[in-house]
């Protein structure tokens, strides 16, 4: 078995899945709770990645590193080296690409929860902000919980992202997808089993931990 | 005692005092509804009333901040809460409004004692602490205080949920139909509680119903709100027992509803006899400011009539008609009797009154409806 493919894999899940929390609470308050009349392109944009193979992800994203692109060029002026076939470029690839299971399942507990509550938050003196910390986070967990599951095991999971964009560079970009993928063309099948098996039971282990615990968040709704 | 006109008093005309809720908006929807609202309410419980779709809760929501008038003035205590004029529109956190929705809207992730502290975050600890225990114990509900809204009883969670509306002391409270699940003896303990708790804090309550009981049982004053506008505004009595409205009238329980004819006038007598469409029905009742053969329409509760199985005699009433029962239904501790006079009428009797009489369909009934029973509902 790959160790050095599985340590770089979860390393790049658990990045990943941490930033898309972060960008992931944001967007999904907007896309819940605005009213703009032009929401929906947003929403789409963000849904793109479910839809498209991820060889056109890939593709994009290689034109975008590349130096003819802006970004690609600022970027290349910053650190000395361009995006593509790094680390850092496997992660805002994999960004992209999990968006939506980060986005989507967060929205979708936001805008569960019972809009009275919102205004008997602000009839109590809470603003936006506190509404969201002390009203709409909480009785999301099951929501929030879901969509950094998803993520991880998202980009756990990527393949054809990884191939377009980061390539087969043992510890910098060559993750544990891409490596069952080596051994099997090199005929390598005993090791391709143990690696995948090793994804496998690790995957199990970590989904039934996270909806085990997140069990008891269901105990905060009223038994009506 | 005959009907008097209660001129609808609107707010602008009453002096107001600063702890008076002062209201005088216009919000108009895309179906054509129109919420056109004037009035105040001074410390005590006012009770706004009116059918479902009449804009109750469109204009607690527009006193709370909750949806905007497009024009008018909302003042509470001593805050505009909006203002067209100088385009003053208060968010909803800065109005010192309590507010109780029909669901209640109790945080259920949160114990009983967090829900009532959620409005006191800007106070130091121990003093929301003091304020939490003070406020749970004066709504009788100081051992839910460590438990969550799915774990404690309809009344207990009305209860933690005015407790949570004042303890941040409003100088409104809105009560959106909060009441309306629970049963009569409940009920009328909280609003009790509720009542005591006012006595030393104040502030107009203002609350919300379709129901005619909760008006006479919990108001001290009542407004009666139809399609947007209000229609009448004083005391519980002079909005719903006389009613000048027929909206109101079928609202305030006349099962019976009659156009009839006026074909004599007893001035001395301050009665005056009325023909019911062209039946051999007449009515004696309260004479009005009218005129012999003017068309007038008349409102008889089904509760006020009393039915013999003999024709009585020696009796004050009036009214003593003889009729033939059509139906008998049961709705609960209730006989509903539908009655053959000429015209149809509805009387309510109980399911004993009905046994001890041997009353069945086909049975010969005499009415007796004494003339102050009969309402004039409009001239």
């Amino acid at each position: 078995m790959n160790l050095q493919a599985l340590t770089l894999t979860i390393k790049l899940a658990v990045i990943v899945s941490a930033v898309l929390l972060l960008v992931g609470l944001p967007i999904a308050y907007w896309v819940t709770f605005s009213r703009l009349r032009w929401k929906f392109l947003v929403e789409a944009v963000v849904a793109l990645p479910l839809v498209l193979p991820p060889t056109v992800l890939g593709y994009y994203l290689l034109v975008a590193f590349g130096s003819q692109s802006a970004l690609g060029r600022a970027y290349q002026s910053l650190t000395g080296h361009t995006l593509a076939f790094t680390f850092e470029g496997l992660v805002i690839g994999s960004l992209l690409y999990s968006l939506p299971f980060a986005v989507q399942p967060i929205a979708a507990s936001f805008a569960a929860v019972d809009p009275k509550l919102l205004a008997a938050s602000q009839t109590l003196g809470a603003g936006g902000w506190k509404t969201f910390w002390r009203v709409i986070l909480p009785l999301s967990r099951p929501g929030v919980v879901t969509g950094a599951v998803l993520s991880f095991a998202h980009t756990v999971g990527e393949f054809g992202v990884v191939l377009m964009i980061g390539g087969n560079i043992p510890g910098i970009t060559r993750t544990i997808s891409i490596d069952i993928y080596d051994q099997v063309q090199s005929a390598n099948y005993a090791q391709a089993g143990q690696t995948a098996l090793a994804l496998l039971l690790f995957s199990f282990v970590v989904l039934s931990l996270v909806y085990g615990l997140n069990r008891r968040a269901w105990a905060a709704w009223p038994s009506k | 005692m005959a009907i008097q006109v209660t001129p609808t008093i609107v707010g602008a005309d009453i002096e107001t005092t600063r702890r008076d809720l002062r209201v005088r908006i216009r919000k108009s929807f895309a179906g054509g509804f129109t919420l056109d609202a004037d009035f105040a309410a001074s410390p005590g419980i006012t009770m706004l009333f009116g059918a479902s779709g009449a804009g109750k809760t469109t204009l607690l929501d527009c006193i709370a901040g909750l949806q905007r008038p497009d024009s008018g003035l909302i003042a509470g205590g001593d805050q505009v809460f909006f203002d067209s004029s100088t385009g003053a529109d208060l968010p909803t956190p800065l109005r010192r409004v309590g507010y109780v929705f029909q669901t209640l809207a109790l945080f259920p992730h949160l114990s009983a004692a967090d829900n009532v502290a959620y409005g006191l975050v800007r106070k130091p600890p121990n003093e929301r602490r003091r304020l939490v225990a003070e406020i749970l114990e004066r709504f009788r509900v100081s051992l839910t205080a460590p438990r969550r809204p799915s774990e404690i009883s309809g009344g207990e969670r009305q209860r933690v949920a005015l407790a949570r509306a004042l303890v941040v002391a409003p100088s409104v409270l809105l009560l959106d139909e909060p009441l309306s699940a629970l049963d009569a003896a409940t009920k009328s303990h909280i609003m009790d509680d509720l009542r005591a708790w006012n006595e030393a804090a104040s502030i107009p309550i203002l609350y919300v119903t379709h129901s005619r009981e909760e008006v006479f049982a919990l108001g001290d004053r009542a407004i009666f709100l139809q399609q947007g506008k209000v229609l009448a505004e004083g005391t519980p009595h002079q909005v719903l027992a006389a009613p000048q409205q027929e909206a109101a009238a079928q609202l305030a329980g006349f099962e019976n509803i009659f156009d009839a004819n006026v074909v004599a006038l007893h001035e001395s007598q301050g009665t005056m006899t009325c023909q019911v469409g062209n039946s051999g029905f007449y009515l004696e009742v309260p004479l009005g400011r009218i005129h012999k053969a003017d068309r007038v329409r008349l409102g008889i509760r089904a509760g006020d009539i009393l039915l013999a199985s003999k024709k009585p005699e020696g009796l004050s009433a009036r009214n003593v008609l003889e009729g033939t029962i059509a139906s008998l239904t049961r709705r609960d501790v209730t006989m509903v009797a539908e009655i053959d006079c000429g015209v149809r009428l509805i009387a309510h009797l109980t399911p004993g009154a009905q046994q001890s009489l041997g009353l069945t369909p086909g049975s010969k009934i005499w009415l007796v409806i004494k003339t102050y029973s009969c309402h004039l509902l409009r001239r």
